[in-house]
């Protein structure tokens, strides 16, 4: 009977000793990642703050209440030849518990409220960002600057098999992050395009579901300046854990010319619309592309999943291009097909249409040129 | 005539299978316009509110309101849309005209739908349209396009801090809603 | 009334008699325990290492889905209706439940509730893949074709719930033994009457979320829809109005099991019996308006996320309070630690653990962080495995030998117990780790930053199922045989359910037992 107790007590022990260690080297170490971020951001900071103060009233009350309990159950066992008392009740000790709880309460809630009512100040933002989930990748604007870009996992799919090792940033990597200026008030303004997903980015203390049809808002001042990796924190169907968020944050000029260099490039893919392309040149894009937007859904050898993603190797890609191009640019409505016309280039769409109609023997022969793309896109 | 059964575990049972039948109706019929309501009172969600019938009011021209427009589109509608201009300044209790220009760029003639939605919230129950093509669906042929127009005031009460607010669109396909007959006879026209 | 039970299946296609009825719920509810167990181990066998291994993400979050309803509606609320069945009216001396045809019934629909829900897995576009809150739009008008089957499947799950809770507040309210005053009835019952009130509210409103679900998967309504003026959020006030009385429902019944069990132990009447009846009202009260605390990210206007934060710590204190009549309990008591007081205790310790992260999660600018991450899998994984799991478990271990007869291995019961306690432990506190470092919940692959807490967490599932294979067969090796149980099995113990014969006849108390209040 002694062993019983004692293993809890050990038990108990252990895990207190281990928190509190690891709690204190928790700035140190970045290997076994334990305890909630500090983050960059005045919000963040905060939450850790309150993080922090709720753990340790927790603590306390677990070591009396746990203390008393196995003093009582080592000393107050039968097999000690103990008598058991026959008391049942007592008002005041019965009102002592409930009151002395509620003063607690009281001490953890007001922080709290304080806290609460800084993280809904989205008043005077300097930047502001709009970002739209999409199943399953994200959207982001920054407003009043006509810069607007998806960012998509770029983690190879080798790495996600098991065919090659993993990098460091493995799941945690995008093809285009979101860059933003450090020490300016940012907005972010979170919606979707489909389903329910939630954008975070743990060091922001920044985290919104994005619900489709509405929007919600949220801020960050970024102190330092960095990298900053989050994931969509609400389940948004099959690639769920596959749509990470990257946002660098860079000095005002820095930044400044991110935006620039966005934009001249928005312009040059603009020009490359006009351009024709080799065929060769058009597959190999393709299949990047496909690879990249395609994959996750028809899978990588054109066979889809039976049932629920159909298979390329049949139907639409094998069939008249101009319905292909279609499906590619504007979904197939009530289905898990998307409209990439907005999210991929006119390059991009005509190089993956060429690939789909190419690949896996497929061999069709024929191809699309990125102005074919751009007049669909223009209804013609 | 009497209702209830004298055995008094029948009579027990029957009591709460109607009060649970009760609950049902309750999340059914009694929930959904419940939380409708709430939303209209606090502004949840950055519903706007229905027509606004304009009232002569001053118009306020010691405070500019920075107004931004976005548009999303739902998945699975694939016509271009947005605003004609991004940002407009106004100062509260004038009325501003804006439009969106929204195209058909498919092959099929379709139904489309946009729903507003306001940020800060708490800026919702200040934002008045008078006339807005939310309040419709747009139906539009195939290839064609169209001008949306919008008018709105902002009340002179809108609390002293807000000083940027962001109207959103997001724009559904809601064609299957609808008969053929039903989506020629909304067809909207460019103005 | 003195004839014995019918023979062969009819038996138990017809029968009436609680105590079949009872051991029937019980038996489904292991076999479901294990079916979602199976659920989980697939997802801790993916989760072993990052990297896509098993399965692929789509069946992942099938399994996810599954392992949740399974679980809760399948495991944890038909064992308790289980246990009332057998104990509520051995315990007010009443000869059976008030409504015994509906009983028959109430359990009769459940198992072709889950073969409903358990054939999705083979359909086409396979089983609901959009998590045990199937939150809209993921679930209605991106769901797989087998939402229809799921809908249907929660609706009779929902019907026997009710009759289940109709019919035990019908025997409390009218069948106690003469003498046997509200205030006098056993923990048990009082948590149960309470339970079942929460039933008869909250089922009804979890039909009435999948109902508006099918009219607008199937008959054009807009309820969730944006597009036609519905709003996605609304699904989620609707659920989780019925949802967090649903977590109270399942922890309830564990109050009395453990309230029963720590005086037998200690040998010392229970601490503040009137205290413990009058928290678990006010927690049941207070579940009904804190339910916006699941939905702190979802954009609630600032005063709603002030009032459902205050209103959520302020179960803290009924909690607190149980906790503290329990610790009173066992205080200058002679205890002895067999089989169900060990689970007994590890409840009040590992549950009272997952009371603090609840109080942490309450904590509106911190569920900011905590929001849909592991932090937050461990802490219902805390309140309900010990919480749920380990009282039932201790209940078993108590009334087995009243039920069967005879005495189950001490020993077997000892290790079956510790197995389970360190698997529990290893499975789920690396969680709390892996949420702080910022691990998504349902995610099917991850970054290696939380590669050791998940291998650790696997390891640890894998050793907590295998003790569930002991206790089936601690279960089975009791009733084939043993040593014969005492009429009072334990010392002492409180209630009328000791004062009849070990095995307890198939009929008892067909004359109303006098009742003497030892308090």
């Amino acid at each position: 009977m002694l062993k019983a107790a004692g293993g809890l007590c050990a038990r108990m022990l252990g895990f207190a000793v281990l928190l509190t260690s690891q709690l204190a080297l928790a700035d140190e170490t970045e290997s076994l990642k334990f305890n909630m971020t500090r983050g960059v951001t005045p919000v963040s900071q905060d939450i850790h703050g309150l993080h922090m103060q709720m753990f340790w009233w927790c603590v306390g009350i677990g070591v009396v209440v746990f203390g008393i309990m196995f003093v009582s159950m080592f000393l107050h066992r039968k097999s000690r030849g103990v008598k058991p008392a026959n008391f049942h009740e007592s008002t005041w000790l019965e009102l002592t518990w409930t009151a002395i709880p509620i003063l607690i309460l009281v001490l953890m809630g007001i922080p709290a409220s304080k806290s609460l009512i800084n993280l809904y100040d989205t008043r005077e933002s300097e930047v502001d960002v709009l970002i739209t989930g999409y199943q399953w990748r994200w959207k982001y604007e920054i407003l009043g600057e006509d810069v607007s870009f998806f960012s998509n996992l770029s983690t190879p799919r080798d790495e996600i098999e098991g065919f090659a090792e993993k990098n460091p940033n493995y799941l945690l990597e995008v093809d285009e992050p979101l860059v933003l200026p450090v020490g300016k008030k940012i907005r972010f303004i979170v919606t979707a395009n489909d389903v329910i997903h939630n954008w975070w980015v743990p060091d922001f203390g920044v985290k919104r579901d994005a619900i489709p049809g509405f929007t919600n808002d949220s801020w960050a001042i970024i102190e330092e300046p960095g990298t900053y990796r989050g994931q969509c924190a609400e389940l948004c169907g099959k690639d769920h854990g596959f749509m990470p968020i990257v946002v660098e944050a860079k000095t005002q000029e820095e930044y400044r010319a991110w935006l620039d260099e966005k934009k001249a490039a928005a312009a040059a893919l603009a020009e490359l619309t006009e351009k024709t392309f080799t065929f060769d040149e058009l597959y190999a894009q393709g299949e990047e592309v496909y690879n990249r937007s395609c994959a996750a859904c028809h899978q990588a050898n054109g066979e889809g999943l039976p049932g629920t993603f159909p298979s390329l190797k049949e139907g639409i890609a094998v069939g008249p291009i101009q319905d292909h191009i279609d499906v590619v640019v504007n979904g197939v409505p009530g289905t898990a097909m998307q409209a990439f016309g907005e999210q991929l280039s006119e390059v991009d769409i005509a190089a993956v249409v060429t690939y789909e109609r190419n690949a896996w023997g497929n061999n069709m022969g024929d191809l699309a040129q990125p102005l074919d793309i751009y007049n669909h896109k223009q209804g013609k | 005539m009497k209702l209830l059964p004298t055995d008094p575990i029948k009579r027990l049972s029957l009591k709460l299978a109607v009060t649970s039948f009760g609950f049902l109706l309750f999340a059914l019929f009694v929930m959904p316009p419940l939380y409708d309501a709430f939303c209209e009172i606090t502004g949840l969600n950055g519903k706007t509110g229905d027509k606004y019938e304009a009232v002569d009011a001053v118009v306020d021209t010691s405070r500019d309101i920075k107004v931004q427009f976005v548009a999303t589109n739902n998945s699975g509608m694939p016509w271009q849309f947005g605003p004609e201009v991004k940002t407009v300044t106004v100062h509260p209790g004038e009325q501003t005209r804006i439009n969106y220009r929204v195209k058909n760029t498919t092959g099929k003639d379709m139904i489309g739908q946009a729903i507003p939605s306001l940020t800060p919230y708490k800026a919702s129950s200040y934002f008045h349209k008078t006339e807005c093509f939310c309040f419709n669906q747009q139906a539009l042929l195939a290839g064609t396009e169209a001008e949306l127009p919008m008018y709105f005031i902002i009340d002179q009460d809108l609390p002293e801090h807000i000083k940027t607010v962001t109207l959103s669109y997001t724009l559904f396909d809601v064609t299957d809603r609808f008969s053929k007959e039903e989506l020629l006879s909304m067809v909207v026209t460019d103005q | 009334m003195a004839h014995g039970p019918a023979k062969g299946i009819t038996r138990w296609l017809y029968t009436t008699n609680h105590k079949d009825i009872g051991s029937m719920y019980l038996w489904f509810s292991f076999a479901m325990f294990f079916l979602g167990g199976i659920f989980a181990l697939v997802i801790r066998a993916e989760l072993f290492q990052p990297g896509l291994q098993i399965v692929d993400p789509n069946f992942f979050n099938q399994m996810t889905t599954m392992h949740g309803l399974v679980m809760v509606f399948g495991a944890v609320m038909p064992a308790f209706v289980g246990l009332a069945n057998w104990m509520i009216p051995m315990q007010i001396g009443a000869p059976d439940m008030a409504l015994p045809r509906m009983n028959n019934w109430s359990f009769w629909i459940l198992p072709f509730a889950f073969a409903m829900l358990s054939s999705t897995l083979f359909m086409d576009g396979g089983a609901p893949n959009f998590g045990w809150t199937f939150y809209a739009p993921l679930s209605t008008t991106y769901a797989p074709p087998s939402v229809t089957f799921f809908i249907f499947a929660i609706h009779i799950m929902g019907a026997s719930s009710i009759m289940g809770a109709i019919n035990i507040i019908a025997t409390i309210v009218n069948m106690r033994a003469p003498g046997m005053t509200y205030m006098k009835m056993p923990l048990f019952v009082w948590t149960w009457l309470i339970t079942a009130f929460l039933l008869i509210a909250v089922m009804p409103v979890l039909a009435g979320v999948v109902t508006m679900m099918l009219m607008d998967i199937h008959f054009g309504t807009s309820f969730f829809d944006a597009a036609g003026g519905g709003d996605p959020v609304l699904f989620q006030h609707v659920f989780w109005f019925f949802g967090h009385p649903e977590v109270y429902i399942m922890i309830l019944p564990a109050f009395g099991i453990v309230s029963a069990i720590i005086p037998t132990f200690a040998r010392k009447p229970l601490f503040g019996y009137a205290s413990m009846v009058y928290a678990t009202a006010a927690i049941a009260f207070l579940s009904f308006v804190v339910w916006a605390h699941h939905m702190f990210t979802v954009g609630l206007p600032i005063a709603g996320e002030l009032f459902f934060m205050w209103a959520t710590m302020l179960i803290a204190v009924p909690t607190g309070v149980k906790v503290f009549n329990w610790v009173a309990t066992m205080f200058k008591g002679a205890m002895t630690f067999e089989t169900p007081m060990l689970f007994s205790i590890a409840f009040v310790i590992l549950f009272t653990i997952g009371g603090f992260s609840g109080l942490m999660l309450a904590i509106a600018p911190a569920d900011f962080q905590y929001h849909d991450t592991y932090f937050v899998v461990a802490h219902f994984h805390y309140v309900l495995v010990p919480g749920a799991i380990f009282s039932i478990t201790a209940g078993v271990y108590y009334w087995l030998p009243k039920w069967c007869g005879n005495m189950y291995n001490e020993t077997m019961g000892k290790l079956h117990f510790w197995l389970a306690f360190i698997g529990l432990n290893v499975t789920f506190f690396p969680m709390h780790f892996s949420g702080l470092a910022g691990m998504p919940r349902r995610i099917p692959d991850y970054n290696m930053m939380f590669a050791d807490w998940n291998m650790i967490s696997s390891v640890g599932a894998f050793l907590f199922g295998a003790a569930q294979v002991l206790f089936l067969y601690n279960v089975i090796a009791t009733i084939v045989g043993g040593k014969k149980a005492t009429d009072e099995v334990w010392e002492n113990p409180e209630g009328l359910e000791w004062t009849v014969p070990s095995p307890a006849p198939y009929h008892t108390f067909s004359e109303p037992p006098e009742f003497k209040s030892s308090h």
